[in-house]
């Protein structure tokens, strides 16, 4: 990636003007043009996909899921630019609500939750059905960020990051419980990233991936074999499914095997309407976790690498603010949104392609649902703050406080 | 990563840690790696693999076949089955299953023919209509086979390859030919009909309600099919599914206002009554009751005569059975009464003298007679040069409107519609007040709206008459003779003769209107009659109540409709009343019955006996229509069926008295 393109211009103040154009930190303060351009760009792809994918779906409304999933996006996208408005900073000493209202929220999903296709995920609101675990990790992010911080100085210690890794495995494991393996396994992400960002040592990660490599061996072996089931069945069997997807006759390598016919048979430029494997709905939920297969079959290898670049250039700025950053703290938050989006993307379009297990990990801003575009759109704005602020230190004062 | 450096470089705004830049960089450089395996995986997929992926999709041919929903039940008021569901084993072909196409699958065919009482084209004709309609189902061949047959299939497994058993559910009328116009039949829904509304939804190949309740509640009582996912690998063979199939669910059943003790005794009394008319030397073959319940309109007893076994339709009926229940027998092509008619209902009639209460009530309200006054003495009427006479030239000499109700005076109507035709039309108006000749929007597929005869309808027929003639060039269409509306057109239309046509169920709604205004002073209710009560879910629980308000409120004048009800009273309870001798040994003071009778005369028929009676009770009142084609005197033929169906409602013990009043 070479970022120094005309499009970086605009962030550079004239020479010299820094302190000639003092202004108040104002609502004139732009956002990030690519990182916005990349999120309507997604919008956009998923409006059209989803208005192909779903038209049959529901009986004599053929704008169904399109009409709700535009409501998402206005909502998310007003809250996105609300939040690009707040300085992030703020929400710094806001650290034990923040992981409070995270553990609350997902508890009272446990405890009063409505179970959808065996799972305990959401809480029904009257105009949509709230999954707490999502916005968990924007929640997640912000509360680890900020304790990383309070801990700078110490972070080498082994105390630090067993705190850290304890504070995300914490919720992971509630979230797992309900069960939403997906994202219990980007609660893990994030707090790993957040530990590689900050600085801790390389032999504490290596010892945290060893640690990981044997309780999955435990989990998917071990454990199984004495009779305990950790997992539940279907959970394994999806996680393996991918391995061996022909010889697996169960729903899980069905799943999977149809959504690679369908990813397959778009070829370079897509069936269009021709789309029958999304269309007569051999691919289940291929509106929700199984977007990208519909993406695939209808527009082709094109518009699979269109939808891709979209991501790219999404990570690309995540990255980029992540380093332009005034704080240390919002160089962190940037870091959890980025690992975030890159384990979100990597393991769903994965799973469309028969490379990774199927997890439930919905493809962010493309995947219908209120809880997870809203979310994630939640974590755009939060780089956007971190975008704002890190313009307006740099114009105010010249130079980059870190 | 490369994002970092040059933009520190340029004007060193970012001091980035070495540290942080390095790890920045891992992640950067961990995310392209990621897109880059995405990359190349999409490429392998669509671009090197993509040919053999469009072949999988084509050849990706699951299909959704419906697995049948049992029918709801159809239940009479007290909640016992007049219709049920009767599951019987169907014998199947799996085309799959089948040997090769050739010499061994007819041979098959053939034997199974030969078991089951069918030829082998026949069976092969059916197999191929089915694969066509349903690709990959198994094909229904015969679903009654009987037991004989069915135990050798079973054992004899080995020698009959792709023929298979499957438990279906049959539709089964357990009375048989009782009310079958009112219950309907089913059978498979027709390619017209899958483009109604009504059958919105409906997939091919499922069994819905054709005619009387089975159709017009259908939606409820049909239910919704599961449905089994079939596939099919590379060799064309339906592989087990790897979804589990959704359960199909059961219709609701439909809870009916008939009286099931009721409709029996209605349709053996009918039958009675027309053996006994036969007897008589009558030609008497079709006829129709309706009972009513005058408060509200629930029909508690319907029948028509002939009738039909709907359990026919269980299986495809051959051209000349349906030609028979159509009325069309057989080679010589002559009309007989069509069974599938629903007389009660679509049945077309003058009425004959049971109409006369509604002239009496028309020209009381205009003003037209005074109930006092003496009308028609002698034996007949003349006005110009037609002769207007009694039955059997009888003479009531001039009698108030009382006595020429229970004597059934036809001079003293004829003398009242003359007289009321010159006040314009004061008894079409009364009619359709009161419900005859509208529809009467019972819960039944098809109904008459008949005809009352006045001044427009008459000019109206004229015209078509003209204008068709005009067009086809013809002395006559045989619409209408061409004549203007006469007094004679009137006084014929009093005694409920010349043009007018209506049905029992008509007369039976004209009849509860007036009961209605006559016991609650005068303001009475034109009501809706229906059959549908209530619909329930499996074990009786209540889904849904069927509620049925009346058509319209009208007012009769307090005194009028006393008088109107006094005289067919004393018809049928006072000597010399028409009907009087047919209700001998009725407890009149428990039960009053307000009855008349009718004798509707037909050009090259033998005169239709009419029976109409309302009889009042403080729970439980009644209207009884009664009408016998062919059948003689109302008192002779109509009223005795009345008299059981009356006895059976209120517990008393049952005669057929026949009347020997000859009147019209």
């Amino acid at each position: 990636m070479t970022p120094l393109s005309p499009i970086t211009a605009p962030e550079q103040p004239p020479a010299g003007a820094g302190r000639a154009q003092v202004r108040p930190r104002t609502l004139r303060l732009p956002l990030d043009p690519l990182l916005t351009l990349a999120v309507i760009g997604l919008a956009v792809c998923s409006m059209v996909t989803l208005g192909a994918a779903t038209r049959d779906l529901v009986a004599g409304q053929p704008h169904y899921y399109t009409d709700r999933q535009l409501t998402y996006l206005i909502v998310g996208s007003l809250l996105m630019i609300a939040l690009s408005r707040f300085d992030y900073a703020r929400l710094r000493p806001l650290k034990n609500v923040i992981y409070g209202a995270l553990i609350f929220s997902i508890l009272a999903v446990l405890a009063l939750g409505h179970t959808a296709r065996g799972s305990q995920r959401a809480i029904n609101l009257p105009f949509f059905s709230f999954q707490a675990s999502e916005l968990g990790k924007v929640l997640l992010t912000l509360a680890l960020a900020s304790l990383v911080v309070d801990r700078a100085r110490r972070l080498r210690d082994r105390d630090t990051t067993a705190l850290v890794m304890l504070a995300a495995l914490v919720p992971a494991m509630f979230v797992i419980a309900q069960p939403d393996l997906g994202s219990g396994m980007v609660y893990v992400m994030i707090a790993l990233t957040l530990l590689f960002v900050a600085g801790t040592s390389w032999k504490h990660l290596t010892a945290l991936l060893a640690l990981g490599l044997v309780s999955l061996t435990f989990v998917l072996v071990a454990a199984p074999a004495v009779g305990v089931h950790v997992l539940k069945p279907y959970q394994v069997q999806r996680l393996t499914a991918f391995l061996h997807p022909t010889t697996n006759a169960q729903k899980e390598g069905y799943q999977q095997e149809e959504s690679k016919i369908a990813i397959g048979s778009g070829q370079k430029f897509g069936r269009g309407t021709n789309a029958t494997q999304t269309k007569l709905n051999y691919v289940p939920e291929d509106h929700t976790d199984f977007v990208f297969a519909a993406v695939g079959e209808q527009y082709g290898f094109l518009g699979a690498a269109f939808v891709l670049a979209l991501y790219g250039l999404l990570i690309w700025r995540a990255l980029r603010i992540l380093v332009m950053s005034k704080d240390l703290f919002g160089s962190l938050v940037a870091a959890g949104v980025a690992a975030m989006l890159m384990f979100q993307v990597f393991v769903n379009v994965g799973m469309t392609i028969g490379i990774m297990p199927i997890t439930g990990v919905t493809l962010p801003l493309m995947s219908y649902g209120g809880s997870s575009v809203i979310t994630t759109l939640l974590a755009v704005g939060l780089l956007q703050s971190i975008y704002i602020q890190a313009r307006a230190s740099q114009a105010l004062k010249g130079r980059v406080l870190r | 990563m490369s994002a970092i450096e040059p933009a520190g470089r340029r004007d060193g705004r970012i001091p980035v840690s070495p540290q942080l830049a390095l790890r920045v960089a891992i992640l950067g450089g961990l995310a392209m790696a990621m897109f880059a395996i995405i990359f190349f995986r999409l490429w392998f997929l669509q671009v090197l693999s993509g040919e053999q992926y469009v072949q999988q999709a084509n050849a990706n041919r699951a299909r959704d076949l419906p697995i049948a929903a049992p029918r709801g039940e159809i239940l009479d008021r007290e909640g016992q089955p007049l219709v049920a569901s009767r599951t019987t084993n169907a014998v199947q072909i799996v085309p799959s299953a089948l040997p090769p196409a050739g010499r061994q699958r007819i041979r098959l065919y053939r034997r199974l023919g030969r078991l089951l009482g069918m030829t082998g084209p026949h069976i092969q004709a059916l197999v191929i209509k089915g694969r066509t309609a349903l690709p990959y189902a198994p094909v229904t061949i015969k679903t009654d086979a009987g037991r004989g047959a069915l135990t050798v299939l079973a054992e004899r497994q080995s020698e009959f390859p792709g023929v298979a058993q499957q438990p279906v559910s049959i539709r089964a009328y357990p009375y048989g030919a009782m009310a079958a116009q009112v219950l309907g039949y089913v059978g498979q829904v027709s390619e017209s009909e899958l483009k109604l509304r009504a059958f919105d939804g409906v997939k091919q190949g499922t069994v819905v309600g054709q005619e009387g309740l089975e159709y017009y509640y259908d939606r409820y009582l049909r239910g919704r099919p599961g449905i089994q996912r079939v596939e099919v690998n590379a060799s064309g063979y339906p592989v087990p599914s790897k979804l589990a199939p959704t359960a199909p669910k059961s219709g609701y059943s439909l809870k009916v206002t008939l009286d099931l003790a009721l409709q029996r005794e209605g349709e053996k009394a009918l039958l009675e009554g027309i053996e006994n008319s036969r007897a008589g030397g009558k030609p008497a073959d079709a006829g129709a009751f309706v009972a009513l319940d005058p408060r509200n309109g629930q029909v508690l007893a319907m029948g028509s005569s002939p009738t039909f076994d709907p359990n026919k339709f269980a299986k495809p009926l051959t051209k000349s059975e349906y030609a028979a229940l159509e009325g069309k027998s057989g080679a010589s092509g002559e009309e007989a009464p069509a069974p599938l008619t629903d007389r009660a209902v679509n049945g077309t009639y003058p009425t004959g003298s049971t109409f006369k209460p509604i002239t009496a009530m028309g020209t009381l309200e205009a003003g037209v007679i005074n109930p006092t006054e003496g009308l028609g003495a002698g034996q007949c009427i003349s006005v110009s040069t037609e002769q207007f006479c009694n039955a059997g030239k009888a003479d009531y000499g001039a009698v108030g409107l009382v006595e020429a109700l229970k004597v059934s005076s036809d001079t003293y109507f004829f003398q009242a519609g003359e007289l009321a035709n010159s006040h314009g039309n004061v008894i079409q108006r009364e009619a359709h007040k009161l419900g005859v000749g509208e529809q009467t929007g019972i819960d039944l597929p098809s109904e008459i709206t008949g005809l009352v005869p006045d001044r427009a309808w008459r000019a109206k027929v004229a015209r078509q008459e003209l204008r068709c003639e005009k067009r086809r060039h013809v002395s006559s269409c045989g619409i209408s003779d061409g004549r203007p509306w006469s007094v004679g057109d009137n006084m014929h239309l009093a005694v409920g003769q010349g043009d007018l046509l209506t049905s029992p169920l008509q007369m039976a709604v004209a009849y509860s209107t007036l009961a209605n205004a006559f016991t609650n002073g005068g303001d009475g209710w034109v009501v809706r009659p229906h059959l549908g009560m209530e619909i329930d879910a499996a074990q009786g629980r209540l889904v849904q109540s069927l509620s049925f308000p009346a058509q319209r409120h009208v007012h009769l004048n307090d005194e009028d409709v006393n008088l109107v009800m006094e005289g067919i009273h004393e018809a049928a309870s006072q000597p010399g009343g028409t009907s009087a001798a047919v209700w001998a040994g009725w407890d009149q003071a428990q039960h009053p019955v307000y009855g008349k009778t009718g004798t509707a005369q037909h050009v090259g028929k033998e005169d239709q006996s009419w029976y109409m009676c309302y009889v009042g009770d403080p729970t439980r009142p009644i209207v009884i229509a009664v009408t016998v084609e062919q059948g003689g005197f109302g008192a002779e033929t109509a009223a005795p069926i009345a008299r059981l169906l009356a006895s059976q409602w209120f517990g008393e013990p049952k005669k057929f008295v026949a009347g020997s009043s000859r009147t019209f």
